[in-house]
Parts: C-alpha cells; structure tokens; sequence
C-alpha cells in the first residue's frame, strides 16, 4: 500500500483491543531513532482515538496522519506516528 | 470652608507624606519577602526534579476476573505515556499478583444483574466456573489480552505492582507465591507516601 509517510518501520496489531495497540505502540517507539517513522496497523476502532490521545498528550512522538481503510471485508485503521527525540 | 487658611488640614497632609513613606517601606519590605519565597519555591522544585512526569497510584482490592482488569488495563496505557505508575494490591486484589491464582481468576455469577440468570439460578453449583469460562472466551474471541499478558506488559514498561504485606500475612501467603518482579514487603505508608505526589489516585 503506498502512503504519503516515509515508513521506518510497521507494527502489525491487527486483532488486538485497547489497551494493546497503544502499548505496544509505545515500546515499538521506544526501539526507533529521532526522525523515524512508525506505521501502526490495527483492527479496533478505538485505536483512532486511543493512539491520537496518546501521541498527545507523550512527550517525543507526533501523530503524522490517520488513515482509515479496508482489508478482507474488514475496517483497518493506519497511524503514522514519528519519533521526534 | 476654606482649605488654604486652615492649619489642621497642612499638618494633616504632613504627616500624610511620612504615612505614605512609611507605607512604601513597608511595601518594599513585603516585595522583597516575597521575592526570597519565590526564589525559595523554584529551588525546593528544581531540587524535585522539576520535571513533569505524571504520576499515578491505583489501589487494587478486587480478585474476580473483571475487577482485575481496569487497574492493570489503566497502569500500562499509563506506563505508555511515560508516566511513573504504582499499582498497591491488597486483600483480595494480591490474587492478581499470585503465580497460582492469578491464573484462576474467577468471575462471580450472583449478585451481578447485568447477568442474564436470576442469583437463585447463578448461584447453583459450577455458575461461577460457567461464567468464568464464557467470560475467557470473550476475552480470547475480541482479541483483549489475558490477565497474564497485562501483568508481563505492565512490569516489562516499569510499573510498580506492590503487594502489600500485612495482608500476605493475613491471607497466609508467601511472599515466594508472587510472580518475579512484584514488590513485596510495602505498607499503607509507601502507598500513601506515592500517592500524596500523584497527579492520579485511584481505588479499584
């Protein structure tokens, strides 16, 4: 899938429910370098609103974008988050 | 009445200008006070730290299988936002914390009206087996993550999970019966002490 983001590198949390994509979000963050940029690639809708809380209100991640799509019949919802320190 | 021609009124406003003098002293005295309060203040909060770090402590009572869920769902969304969290179990809550029991949690079938069973049927033998195993497979069908997951999550980002110690006394267990990385031999005054600085306290 192309996307706008110049992607680091994807976290697959597909099946997962809260709190797990914000979670593992952070520790797949906590692994990558200032100025890169993760995809994070979930199946519960809450995690529109849980990630984008999250990038909020966390010091040294900015929410670039979130895009919402479809995959075998069901919603995916795309977050690019980039490490900003 | 002329103002000019009259002699009280000069040595009143005389000893005006000493009253106001005297006021801008004083003024000046206060400004200064508080100036070393100030500086004071902003030495005793860099002296803290002086970062903002939130902070939060949950008090864990419950052992049933859905009371186990919201303080360890809560402390590793918490951890995720770089916050310094401690979870103080006590009484029943210490189940979550055990090897053994905290892998036999169990939901309650009476006294829960959102139940769809009256309590003279839930409280039949084996309800709360039935319910605790319909219960599971919901968790395992939404994709929620099991109690052990959430307990491996919350230590590996550095959340506190406390058991304290009067009440592994009171239940006869032994401090080896926790599971690697729990913090044992705490009381109600290091759980008050994390609580008085926490911007977040909650008792579950």
């Amino acid at each position: 899938m192309s996307t706008e983001y110049d992607v680091t590198e994807t976290l697959d949390v597909k099946g997962l429910s809260c709190p797990m994509p914000v979670v593992q979000t952070k520790q797949a963050v906590d692994e990558l370098d200032a100025d890169d940029v993760l995809e994070v690639v979930a199946t519960d809708s809450g995690s529109v609103s849980d990630l984008s809380g999250w990038a909020d209100s966390t010091a040294g991640v900015e929410l670039l974008g979130q895009e919402e799509g479809e995959a075998g019949g069901e919603a995916v919802y795309r977050h690019y988050v980039r490490v900003t320190e | 009445m002329s103002a000019d021609t009259d002699p009280t009124a000069e040595s009143a406003n005389a000893s005006g200008d000493v009253a106001d003098a005297a006021s801008v002293e004083e003024l000046r005295a206060q400004v200064e006070a508080l100036r070393s309060e100030l500086s004071d203040l902003r030495s005793a909060v860099d002296a803290d730290g002086g970062d903002d770090t939130r902070r939060m402590t949950i008090i864990a009572t419950k052992g049933t299988l859905d009371m186990a869920y919201p303080p360890l769902i809560l402390a590793s969304t918490a951890a995720a936002f770089g916050w310094d969290v401690v979870v103080f179990h006590t009484f029943w809550g210490l189940d979550i914390l055990h090897e053994e029991r905290s892998k036999k949690l169990k939901l309650s079938a009476v006294g829960n009206p959102s139940m769809p069973m009256p309590n003279a049927v839930a409280s039949l033998p084996f309800m709360d087996d039935a319910a605790t195993w319909y219960m599971n497979k919901k968790i395992a069908d939404n994709g929620t993550a099991t109690i052990d997951e959430l307990i491996e999550t919350s230590l590996d980002m550095g959340v506190d999970l406390q058991a304290c110690q009067m009440t592994i006394d009171l239940m006869d267990y032994d401090e080896d019966e926790f599971r690697d990385g729990v913090t044992v031999g705490v009381g109600a005054a290091t759980a008050l002490q994390h609580m008085a600085d926490a911007d977040v306290q909650l008792f579950v």
